[in-house]
C-alpha cells in the first residue's frame, strides 16, 4: 500500500481500492456530516448510473485502471472514490521530464453526463512544471488526481473548478512528495452545485515541501467542500496550508477540514495551516475544522489558525467615505481578502481570471 | 464658494441623544476649530456629517451649497465634496494604499486620473508629507503607526481636494515632528482657499500650527460659545470646567 495507514490516530479510516470494503454512507460519519448527500445524485450509495464521458483536451497518454501508476499515490478513502478508480474508462497520464517553462493544461469539460475520470501526473526526479486542470461545463463527475512528485522535482498543480451552477464534482487529489521535492497545490473553486475535493499529501522521503493553497467562493445554494489531509511520516518535511473562502446568499456553504498528522518517525516536521472564511450575507454559512495530531515532540513547528468573520461594516464605511460606491467597496474588500492567497499563486493569468470571477460573483 | 450649513442638528446613538441642536456654518477658505471635553459629542458631529450608519439624525438639517447632505449615502457625500479625516482609520487587508488612493480619486473626480499624471501627483503629495515611497505598496492602515495613519489621512485630503474637510482629532497620537508635517499639509489645503476646514480637537496643541479663524466650544452636544482664536488661548488657561457646568444646567 502506497499510503501509510492512519491506524492509531484520530484520522483512522478505511483505505482500499475495493468498493465493497466501505459501508453505506449515512451522513452521520464524520467525513460526510457536512455534505448534503441528497445532492450527490446517487454517487454515495452506488445507485448512480455512471455511463457517460467527460472531454479532456491536452497532451497526455490515455490509461485505464490497470495501469501500474494508478493507485501509487492514492488509496481510496471512500466508496465513490473506490468505484471511480475501479471503473473509469479513460484516464490521462501526464509525464513531466525536465524543466518546463509553459504550463501543461488539461481542459476537462463536462456535457451533462455522469462520468468517472482519473489523472496521473508522473513527475520525474529533478523535473519542474505547472500543471493546470481546468474543469468547466456541467455533469456529475468523480475524478481522481494522483501526483507523483519525483525526488527533487518541483510541481505545481492548479485545479480550477469553474463548473456551471448545476455540476456535481467529487475529487480525491493525492500527492506523493519525493525526497527534497516541492509540491504546490492551488485549488480554485467557484462553480458547481456541489464540489467536494479531498487533497491529500504524503511524503516518500525526507526534505519534502508541500504548499496547499485554496480559494473558494460559494454563491446561493452552492456547497463547496475542501477536506485536506497531510500525513507527516518521514523526518524533516514541511507543509503549509492556506485556504480562504467567501460565501454569499441563501444556502451558500463552504466547508474546510484541515487534518494534519505528525507520526512518531516524522521528527523535524514544520507545519502550519490557516483557514479564513468571509460571510458576505446573513444566510451564508462556513464550517471550519482544523485537526492536528502530533506523536512526537521533536518537531520544528506545528500550528493552525481558523477564523470565520462577517463582512466588516467599518471597512465599508471607510471606503465609502472616500467616494467609493458600496458595490466597488465590497469588491475591494473581497479581493483584498483573497489577495493573500492570490499573491502566493504566482500565475498572472489565473489571478486575472480570479478577479473576473470575484467581479461576477459580486455583480 | 462652497458652504456647509448645519442647522439644529440632533443625533442619537441607540436611542440616546448625543447632539442637541447644533448650528454651524463653514465656508470655503475658513478654518473652524471645535473644542470640547471628552464625551461632548464632537466625534458624533463628524461621523453624522459623514453618514456613519451608527448615528441616527432625529432633527435638523445639513446642507452643502443648498444640497441636502442627510439624504445622501456615505459615498455620495464624499463625491459631493465632504471629507472626514478619521481619528481611528480602518485597516483594509489586501488593499494597497496606491490602489485605494487611485480608486478614491477616480470616484471623487468622476473619472480615473491619467496614470502617468497620477503617479506623479501621488509621489509629490507623499513627498510633501515626508512619506517613504514604499508606503504606497502597503495595505491600507495595516500595521501603520499612529503617525503613519494620520499622514495617510492628510494625504487623502490633499489628493481628494474636498469642499469641506472635517478633521477628527487629527492631532491625537502624534509626536511633535508628525504634528508639524500633518499641520503643514492641512495649511497647504487651506492656502488654496477652496476648502473649508472643521478641526475637531480636545487640545489646543494643534492650533499653534493651524491657526483657526473661528473657535467653537462644544459641550453637552451643542455649541455653547463662539469666538476667534483668542478663545482657544482662554481654554488653554482655564480648561472646560465652566462649560461642562453650564451644559449640565
Amino acid at each position: 500500500m502506497a499510503s501509510p495507514p492512519l491506524d492509531g490516530t484520530k484520522f483512522a479510516r478505511v483505505l482500499s481500492r475495493d468498493p465493497d470494503a466501505f459501508g453505506a454512507i449515512t451522513g452521520r460519519e464524520e467525513e460526510w456530516r457536512f455534505t448534503p448527500l441528497y445532492r450527490l445524485r446517487g454517487l454515495h450509495d452506488g445507485t448512480a448510473v455512471v455511463d457517460g464521458t467527460i472531454t479532456v483536451d491536452g497532451a497526455f497518454e490515455t490509461i485505464g485502471p490497470d495501469h501500474p501508476l494508478v493507485g501509487s499515490a492514492l488509496v481510496p478513502a471512500d466508496k465513490p472514490s473506490a468505484l471511480a478508480m475501479r471503473d473509469f474508462k479513460e484516464g490521462q497520464l501526464v509525464t513531466v521530464d525536465g524543466e518546463l517553462t509553459e504550463p501543461i493544461t488539461l481542459q476537462v469539460k463536462g456535457s451533462g453526463e455522469t462520468s468517472y475520470g482519473h489523472v496521473v501526473i508522473d513527475a520525474k526526479p529533478f523535473s519542474k512544471a505547472v500543471v493546470v486542470l481546468d474543469h468547466t461545463g456541467t455533469g456529475t463527475h468523480v475524478g481522481a488526481v494522483e501526483v507523483l512528485v519525483g525526488d527533487s522535482a518541483d510541481i505545481t498543480l492548479v485545479s480550477v473548478q469553474d463548473w456551471d451552477d448545476d455540476a456535481v464534482h467529487l475529487s480525491a487529489q493525492a500527492a506523493r512528495v519525493g525526497r527534497d521535492a516541492r509540491f504546490k497545490s492551488v485549488v480554485v473553486t467557484f462553480g458547481g452545485d456541489l464540489v467536494r475535493l479531498n487533497p491529500t499529501v504524503t511524503y516518500a522521503g525526507p526534505g519534502g515541501d508541500a504548499e496547499l493553497l485554496g480559494l473558494a467562493f460559494a454563491d446561493t445554494k452552492q456547497h463547496l467542500e475542501h477536506r485536506l489531509l497531510v500525513e507527516h511520516t518521514v523526518p524533516n518535511c514541511k507543509s503549509r496550508v492556506t485556504y480562504k473562502t467567501a460565501a454569499q446568499g441563501v444556502e451558500a456553504h463552504t466547508v474546510w477540514i484541515g487534518d494534519v498528522v505528525i507520526r512518531k518517525e516524522a521528527t523535524g516536521t514544520d507545519t502550519y495551516e490557516l483557514n479564513r472564511n468571509l460571510l458576505l450575507s446573513d444566510e451564508a454559512r462556513a464550517d471550519s475544522v482544523p485537526n492536528l495530531e502530533i506523536e512526537t515532540g521533536e518537531i520544528a513547528g506545528a500550528g493552525h489558525a481558523s477564523a470565520t468573520g462577517r463582512f466588516d461594516e467599518q471597512q465599508l464605511f471607510y471606503l465609502q467615505s472616500r467616494g467609493i460606491t458600496e458595490g466597488e467597496a465590497r469588491r475591494m474588500v473581497v479581493r483584498g481578502f483573497f489577495h493573500e492567497v492570490v499573491q502566493q499563486v504566482g500565475i498572472p493569468a489565473l489571478e486575472e481570471r480570479l478577479d473576473a470571477a470575484i467581479e461576477k460573483e459580486l455583480a | 464658494m462652497s458652504t456647509l450649513e448645519i442647522r439644529d442638528l440632533s443625533v442619537s446613538v441607540e436611542a440616546k441623544q448625543i447632539l442637541a441642536g447644533v448650528n454651524l456654518t463653514i465656508k470655503a477658505g475658513e478654518t473652524h476649530a471645535i473644542m470640547g471635553p471628552n464625551g461632548s459629542g464632537k466625534s458624533t458631529l463628524a461621523y453624522s456629517i459623514a453618514g456613519h450608519p451608527k448615528y441616527t439624525v432625529t432633527g435638523g438639517s445639513v446642507t452643502l451649497d443648498g444640497q441636502d447632505v442627510l439624504a445622501m449615502s456615505v459615498d455620495e457625500r464624499a463625491r459631493a465634496g465632504l471629507f472626514l479625516a478619521m481619528q481611528y482609520p480602518v485597516e483594509v487587508p489586501g488593499v494597497t494604499v496606491s490602489n485605494f488612493l487611485r480608486t478614491a480619486a477616480s470616484a471623487v473626480r468622476g473619472e480615473a486620473p491619467a496614470l502617468r499624471l497620477w503617479v506623479k501627483e501621488q509621489k509629490e503629495a507623499m513627498a510633501a508629507l515626508e512619506m517613504d515611497p514604499a508606503f504606497a505598496s502597503r495595505n491600507v492602515n495595516e500595521g501603520f503607526s499612529g503617525g503613519e495613519k494620520k499622514r495617510h489621512e492628510i494625504l487623502q485630503l490633499e489628493l481628494l481636494k474636498p469642499k469641506i474637510a472635517i478633521l477628527d482629532e487629527t492631532d491625537s497620537g502624534l509626536d511633535v515632528d508628525a504634528l508639524r508635517v500633518v499641520s503643514e499639509g492641512v495649511n497647504r489645503v487651506r492656502a488654496t482657499g477652496e476648502t473649508g476646514t472643521l478641526l475637531i480637537t480636545h487640545y489646543t496643541r494643534i492650533l499653534k500650527y493651524i491657526v483657526p479663524d473661528f473657535v467653537h466650544v462644544f459641550a453637552g452636544g451643542k455649541v455653547v460659545e463662539e469666538g476667534g482664536k483668542e478663545l482657544a488661548d482662554e481654554l488653554e488657561a482655564n480648561g472646560y470646567a465652566k462649560y461642562v457646568g453650564a451644559a449640565a444646567i
